[in-house]
C-alpha cells in the first residue's frame, strides 16, 4: 500500500439558503460545512467524527456530489471535481461510492439483489452482458459474506446487518477507489456492528480501497481509522492519528466525545 | 435486596400463534426488581428482550394470537390474566414505557404538551392544574424552556429533546417502574450519555425502578445494578453486573462483551459473537 494522495479536500464549504429569506433581505445562509480541508491517502481509512448537525454527513455527500459545493476544491488525482456538472462527473462517480446509514431505506424494496447490484454495472460497465453481470453479482455476494443463491431475494428478506452487507456490495460493484461510509454501523446491534467493521477492514486489505468513515461513535472511528478528523459546527476542530486524538485531545469538544464513550 | 421486590416475575413466557403455528418468543424469564434498582436486559435483536418487557402489561396482541404464561406480580398483585380495563390502569400509571424511536412514539399532529397532558388526565384525574404538571415534568428531565417545549410539535424538537419529552411523559404519571426499551440506540453517543445520566438521576431522586433494555454492555456497565442476558428467548445468564461482566460464564455473554470497540485498545479485528461461540465449541471438544 503506497501512501500517495487519493483525494484532497481544500476549504470545502457547503452553504444552504435559509428558508424564509425574502426577495430583498439576504438572510445569512446555513453553513453546514464551513471550510474543511483534509487528505485521504490511497488504501487508508480517514475517520470523520462529530455529533448530528456537525456537518460530517454533508462533507461526505459533497465528495460524491450529493450536496452542492459552495466553495473550495475537491481534488481527485489533480483534477478539481467540486465544480464539475453531473455529466462531466460521471466517469469519476465510478471511483467514489457511498454506503448509507439506514440499511432499510437505502435499498429499493421492489428490486431483487441481482437488480440492485446490476444497476451500477449497467451504467459504468455497459460492455458487460447479462450473464457477466450475474457472475459479478455472485462474486460480490461471496465477498461480503452472503450466498450467491440469495441473489433473487428482495431486501425485506434480509436482516439489518445483511442489508448493510448488500449496501457494501453495491458500492464495491464498480471497483471504486474510495467508499464514503456514512454511519454504516450506527443502526446495527453491537454484535452485528463488529462483524460489519471487520468486513470493511478485510475488504480494505484485499482490495486496497480507501474509506471516509463517518460516525458519531469515537470508539468505532478510533478502531478503524488511520487518521481521525473531529468536526463541530461545520469545522474540523482537531485532527491527527487515533493515538494523538486519544492520548492528548486538544479541543474540549474532542474530550466531550471521548467522555461519551461508555468505559468498563 | 432484603426488602420485598417491587416486581416479581416468574417463568414468564410469550408465544405467538399465527396460521395454527405457535412460535415461542421468550420463555422461563424469572427475576425480581427491587425499589430503586436498575435491572438491565441484554441481548441481540430477536432475543426476546423487548417482548418479555412488553408482556409485563400485555402491550401485545390479545389472545389467542399471543399467549402469555407464568406470573408477573407488582407489589403482590398478579398482572397476568387481568382484563384489558384493569391493565390500562397499570400501564403508564404504575409501569411506564419509553421506546427506542422517540420520533415515532409521539403523535406528529399534536403538541408535545398536549400528549403529556393526555397521559396525566388519564392516569391522575385528581390533578386539577394539568398544565403546571406537564411543565414540571418537562423541567425535571432537564428541558430548559418547558413552556416552549410543551407548545412544540414533535418535529420541532431534536431526537435527544424528544426522548427527554418521552421520559417526561412517563414521569408525569409518577410510575413505580420505568421500562426503557433501547432508549438511546437511535441517538448520538453524547446525547446517549446525557439521557443515561438523566435516568440515573431520576432513579436516585425518585427511587424509581428501571428495567433497561439494551444490546450494549457498555451502557450496562455504567448504569445497572443487575443484569440478565437473553438469547433466543431464554435467559442464559443472570446476576449482578459486577459478577456477570467480571467473569461471564456463558459464551454468548462473552461474545456480547467482547464485540464492543473500546478506546485505547486498538486491535486488528473486533471479536464477534461467532468467534466467542466457536471458541467455546472447540473447548468443549
Amino acid at each position: 500500500m503506497s501512501t500517495s494522495t487519493l483525494l484532497e479536500v481544500q476549504g470545502l464549504k457547503v452553504h444552504y439558503p435559509r428558508p424564509g429569506a425574502g426577495w430583498f433581505s439576504k438572510a445569512d445562509p446555513v453553513r453546514a460545512v464551513d471550510g474543511v480541508s483534509f487528505v485521504v491517502p490511497r488504501g487508508k481509512t480517514v475517520g470523520l467524527v462529530g455529533e448530528s448537525g456537525s456537518g460530517k454527513t454533508t462533507t461526505g455527500r459533497a465528495i460524491v456530489k450529493l450536496a452542492p459545493v459552495s466553495a473550495g476544491k475537491i481534488i481527485w488525482e489533480g483534477v478539481d471535481i467540486g465544480q464539475m456538472d453531473n455529466r462531466a462527473f460521471l466517469p469519476w462517480r465510478k471511483k467514489v461510492q457511498m454506503v448509507f446509514q439506514d440499511p432499510y431505506g437505502s435499498l429499493n424494496p421492489r428490486a431483487d439483489i441481482l437488480g440492485i447490484l446490476s444497476e451500477p454495472l449497467e451504467i459504468h460497465f455497459p460492455q458487460l452482458n447479462r450473464s457477466d453481470r450475474e457472475a459479478r453479482c455472485a462474486e460480490l455476494l461471496k465477498k461480503v459474506g452472503l450466498k450467491p443463491e440469495q441473489m433473487r431475494r428482495h431486501p425485506h428478506e434480509f436482516s439489518g446487518g445483511q442489508r448493510q452487507r448488500i449496501g457494501i456490495a453495491r458500492a464495491l460493484a464498480v471497483q471504486p477507489e474510495l467508499i464514503v461510509c456514512d454511519e454504516p454501523v450506527s443502526a446495527l446491534d453491537v454484535s452485528v456492528q463488529a462483524s460489519v467493521v471487520n468486513l470493511l477492514q478485510d475488504l480494505q486489505d484485499e482490495l486496497g480501497v480507501a474509506y471516509l468513515f463517518i460516525a458519531h461513535d469515537l470508539a468505532v472511528v478510533e478502531h478503524i481509522s488511520h487518521h481521525v478528523l473531529v468536526m463541530e459546527k461545520g469545522l474540523v476542530v482537531e485532527q491527527g492519528t487515533p493515538e494523538q486524538i486519544l492520548g492528548s485531545p486538544q479541543h474540549p469538544y474532542t474530550r466531550t466525545l471521548l467522555d461519551a464513550v461508555p468505559k468498563f | 435486596m432484603a426488602e420485598q421486590p417491587l416486581l416479581r416475575v416468574r417463568n414468564l413466557g410469550v408465544s405467538f400463534r399465527s396460521g395454527g403455528v405457535e412460535s415461542m418468543a421468550s420463555c422461563g424469564v424469572t427475576y425480581d426488581l427491587s425499589p430503586g434498582e436498575i435491572l438491565a436486559v441484554v441481548g441481540e435483536s430477536g432475543s426476546g428482550k423487548s417482548v418479555s418487557a412488553l408482556a409485563l402489561t400485555r402491550l401485545l396482541p390479545p389472545e389467542p394470537a399471543c399467549m402469555i404464561t407464568g406470573s408477573v406480580e407488582l407489589q403482590g398483585r398478579e398482572l397476568v390474566g387481568l382484563s384489558e380495563t384493569e391493565l390500562t390502569k397499570v400501564r403508564g400509571k404504575q409501569i411506564a414505557y419509553i421506546f427506542q424511536e422517540p420520533g415515532t412514539s409521539m403523535n406528529p399532529v399534536y403538541t408535545v404538551g398536549f400528549q403529556i397532558a393526555e397521559a396525566v388526565k388519564a392516569h391522575r384525574p385528581e390533578i386539577s392544574n394539568v398544565q403546571s404538571t406537564v411543565e414540571a415534568s418537562l423541567d425535571a428531565v432537564g428541558i430548559r424552556e418547558p413552556a416552549r417545549a410543551a407548545a412544540s410539535y414533535p418535529h420541532e424538537l431534536s431526537g435527544g429533546m424528544l426522548q427527554r419529552a418521552m421520559i417526561a411523559m412517563a414521569l408525569a404519571c409518577d410510575p413505580k417502574v420505568l421500562v426503557a426499551d433501547e432508549p438511546t440506540t437511535a441517538l448520538d453517543v453524547t446525547i446517549q450519555k446525557q439521557i443515561m445520566e438523566l435516568l440515573a438521576r431520576l432513579r436516585k431522586e425518585r427511587g424509581m425502578s428501571i428495567l433497561l433494555i439494551t444490546h450494549n454492555f457498555g451502557i450496562v456497565a455504567n448504569m445497572a445494578d443487575n443484569v440478565f442476558v437473553m438469547n433466543q428467548g431464554r435467559v442464559v445468564e443472570q446476576g449482578s453486573v459486577k459478577a456477570v461482566m467480571g467473569s461471564p460464564q456463558h459464551p454468548y455473554t462473552r461474545g456480547l462483551i467482547g464485540c464492543i470497540p473500546r478506546l485505547g485498545q486498538r486491535r486488528r479485528r473486533l471479536s464477534t459473537l461467532e468467534d466467542a461461540l466457536r471458541e467455546s465449541e472447540t473447548q468443549r471438544k
